[in-house]
């Protein structure tokens, strides 16, 4: 094992990301590891991050290049809603964010997946990777856990599901990439949103489903020590 | 209603002791010397016309368009000084594209009108700028479908149902009020409007007229076009017939 760790490497996320549209809105799921190079600087970060009432962003990639693009994006989106006098649409939020990522992309690395609920479109999921793109997609996935999922989704995904069949899909494919991706872990945060409003839900890493040859926690006997019931070895 | 502003109309920074501001109402005086310019919301979208009042006959029919595209799905008709007019128009189509390159989606009518209204207004609060002497008829088709705007040299903007600038204005505003708009098609509006300058337009004052008239609806996929020729014919036929049945009386 490397002893020499970089602690002052950039923030990385290694990340799974993914955007899922249901019948009546989306649902939005993440990992929660941030990495410092091998070290896990932040085992429960929250990497899907509000842009405005109806429109959330999951980040992927460098944490401090998402995060300034994210904050450059609620300001200019918060701006806008005013003008406008009605909450933005998501495809106006997700075209500010690939004008930022187009026009800098020399200088920033991050993949981003905007997904929101407005009036005129109802659910919508645009996907933003590396260089700038935006593309409109009924489901997105992004980040380094998601080279796993390709098949995955292939065969899983279907048109117009449920809420809580999309967020199953999405808790179970995180899951699945967290334990396959090493630069993925901790826990799994979903924000559904649909014409009702915003949903947030939190699933314990330690409370996800355990998939092939993952083994069953073990009590240390460790935990002898630390009981408060009458000493085992009474002489 | 019109009074001598003696002594307190000489800059657009200075208000008469009653509270006016002389320079924007002659400038809206402009606009009332100019012919006809209507526009109307039907219920599937917005139908303009002008009354372009042809100075001499050595003009080319078809040029001197008084209507302008300003997006696809908006167009703008101008009253009063045509210069002025072509400052806005471009102004608007500036607006447009920016807002579209930026959000990735074309303006709303309501945002468009706005701009507009505030450019105009811009030019009433500084002493080395006139007033635009210029009405604008602003209608568009978008997300929360057709509107119909108006923005005088004040750079007051309201939404309409039916609006008239220019000389035969209260005739109009009058004949557009009769009209039962919330049931009409545009394509029965483009013939009401040609109907209503045939007959504000006044013969013994004007000699020739000119008749230019755009729509933006259903039937155009939402898009802001000159009325096809064919309808804009049937238009000008059915309005002859209408004045001829009147002077029958």
């Amino acid at each position: 094992m490397d002893l020499n760790m970089d602690l002052n490497a950039p923030h990385s996320m290694g990340t799974t990301i993914i955007g899922v549209t249901y019948n009546g809105g989306v649902v939005l799921g993440a990992d929660s590891r941030t990495s410092t190079g091998m070290y896990v600087a932040n085992r429960a970060s929250d990497k899907i991050t509000q842009l405005t009432d109806n429109v959330y962003v999951c980040r992927s990639g460098s944490a401090a290049d998402s995060q300034l693009v994210s904050d450059y994006v609620r300001y200019f989106l918060h701006q806008h809603t005013i003008q406008l006098g009605q909450p933005a649409t998501v495809k106006v939020a997700a075209n500010l964010i690939r004008l930022i990522s187009y026009n800098n992309k020399n200088m920033l690395e991050t993949g981003l997946i905007v997904g929101g609920w407005d009036k005129y479109e109802g659910g919508k999921i645009y996907g933003i990777p590396l260089g700038g793109t935006l593309i409109e997609q009924p489901f997105a996935i992004g980040g380094s856990g998601s080279s796993y999922l390709y098949g995955f989704f292939d065969q899983a995904w279907k048109e117009g599901m449920t809420k809580d069949e999309a967020e199953q899909l999405v808790v179970k494919a995180v899951s699945l990439a967290i334990a396959r991706d090493g630069a993925s872990g901790g826990v799994v945060r979903t924000v559904v949103i649909n014409s009702e409003g915003v949903t947030r839900n939190f699933y314990p890493g330690d409370k996800l489903q355990l998939w092939h040859e993952e083994l069953e926690p073990q009590n240390s006997l460790l935990d002898i020590l630390n009981s408060p019931s009458p000493e085992p070895m009474n002489i | 209603m019109s009074s001598i502003g003696t002594g307190y109309d000489l800059s657009v920074t200075t208000f008469s002791p009653d509270g006016r501001v002389f320079q924007i109402e002659y400038a809206a005086k402009a606009v009332d010397n100019s012919g006809t310019v209507i526009g109307i919301k039907c219920k599937d979208g917005i139908v303009m016309g002008v009354e372009k009042l042809i100075a001499s006959k050595m003009i080319l029919p078809g040029s001197n368009r008084r209507i302008h595209s300003v997006h696809r799905h908006s167009g703008m008709a101008v009253a009063g000084l045509a210069a002025d007019g072509r400052q806005i128009v471009a102004r608007a189509k500036s607006e447009a594209t920016n807002y579209q390159s930026g959000y990735g989606e074309p303006i709303p009518v309501k945002e468009l009108a706005e701009r507009v209204a505030s450019y105009v207004h811009l030019c009433t609060l500084y002493w080395w700028l006139r007033p635009f002497g210029c009405g604008i008829i602003l209608g568009g088709y978008d997300r929360d479908g057709p509107q119909l705007y108006m923005v005088e040299p004040s750079g007051i903007s309201y939404r309409y149902f039916g609006a008239a600038i220019g000389k035969g204005k209260q005739a109009a505003k009058t004949e557009i009020e009769k009209l039962n708009l919330s049931e009409m098609t545009c394509r029965e509006g483009v013939i009401e409007v040609a109907k209503i300058i045939y007959k504000v337009h006044d013969e013994a004052k004007d000699k020739a007229f000119e008749l230019e008239m755009s729509w933006v609806c259903d039937e155009s996929k939402q898009q802001h076009q000159k009325v096809p020729d064919e309808l804009l014919e049937e238009a000008k036929a059915a309005a002859r017939t209408a004045l001829e049945e009147m002077d029958a009386d």
